[in-house]
């Protein structure tokens, strides 16, 4: 009988630290996509500074609240800005940024065709 | 013929990617959250600093004129500097909101104690989350909020100066 009872006192522990574990993976995953904005070059997941240990507490009680990931960006964009994120927006500014890759990409595939085709 | 079709498209490259970083050049590199005007979420609690009490932020604000809200700590120098415009600033009758980052509740009791109190209530942020919402980025700031629209009118990243004191005047007097 305590054989069991400490099987589901395993079983109920060991999910709920799996719990726990899913939380904290999706923090650090939201917070390296978060810049650190009072240190340049970090990101809120690599900084000890007290705006970044705020910043994953902020984003930890979001997702505890059911918030889904683009949801707290579009929270902390709201607030400081898009700068907040590391992966730009697309939009008429950065439309160039996304598009060069592309071109270039298309470009260079015509170019190895063409020079296939020739040999 | 062709090689000379082939330096053309060359140059004309050279000269696009040169007027592109051209630009670029004069684009600002301004990305402070200064000039943004989000709107404050009333709804969150907060506990205050004298009494202990925990209350809804909504009822520290003036539905009809518009607050200062400013965020400091008895450890952060540059917030002993300013305090005397805040001081100046309760003396028009302003309703100052402090909201006291990560500091022991001792440290801020001694520092009002020392250099006057300007606040009409003093709310605790002991983990920095609620200077998060106001979209803070440290000690000390000073913001103008709306108490209609909740919108934040104007921040200030930085202690106050006695220039920026007699713009807020202006401000307040603009939106009453």
């Amino acid at each position: 009988m305590s054989k069991i009872i400490k099987l589901i006192l395993l079983l109920y522990f060991s999910f709920n630290f799996s719990y726990a574990n899913e939380i904290n993976t999706k923090v650090d995953q939201i917070t390296k996509n978060l810049r650190c904005l009072i240190c340049q070059g970090q990101s809120v997941y690599d900084s000890q500074s007290d705006f970044a240990t705020s910043m994953k507490l902020v984003v930890k009680n979001k997702i505890d609240e059911g918030k889904k990931e683009q949801e707290i960006y579009d929270y902390l964009k709201n607030k400081y800005g898009e700068w907040i994120v590391y992966e730009p927006e697309l939009n008429q500014n950065t439309i160039l940024l996304w598009l060069i890759p592309l071109i270039l990409f298309v470009f260079g595939g015509l170019l190895i065709i063409r020079k296939v085709s020739i040999k | 013929m062709s090689k000379n079709i082939k330096f053309l498209g060359l140059l004309l490259t050279l000269i696009i990617i040169f007027i592109i970083l051209l630009k670029g050049l004069n684009v600002s590199k301004d990305y402070s959250n200064e000039k943004l005007k989000s709107k404050i979420d009333f709804s969150i609690n907060a506990k205050k600093l004298f009494s202990d009490e925990i209350i809804n932020i909504s009822d520290l604000f003036d539905k009809n004129s518009p607050s200062v809200v400013n965020i400091w700590a008895s450890w952060c120098a540059p917030c002993r500097e300013e305090h005397q415009f805040l001081m100046k600033l309760q003396d028009m009758n302003i309703n100052i909101i402090g909201i006291n980052y990560k500091d022991s509740p001792k440290n801020a009791k001694n520092f009002l104690s020392l250099l006057g109190n300007p606040y009409s209530e003093i709310i605790t942020d002991n983990d920095g989350t609620k200077s998060i919402e106001f979209g803070a980025i440290g000690v000390p700031e000073t913001f103008i909020i709306s108490g209609k629209t909740n919108e934040i009118i104007k921040k200030y990243i930085g202690p106050l100066t006695s220039e920026k004191l007699q713009e807020i005047k202006n401000l307040l007097k603009e939106n009453v």
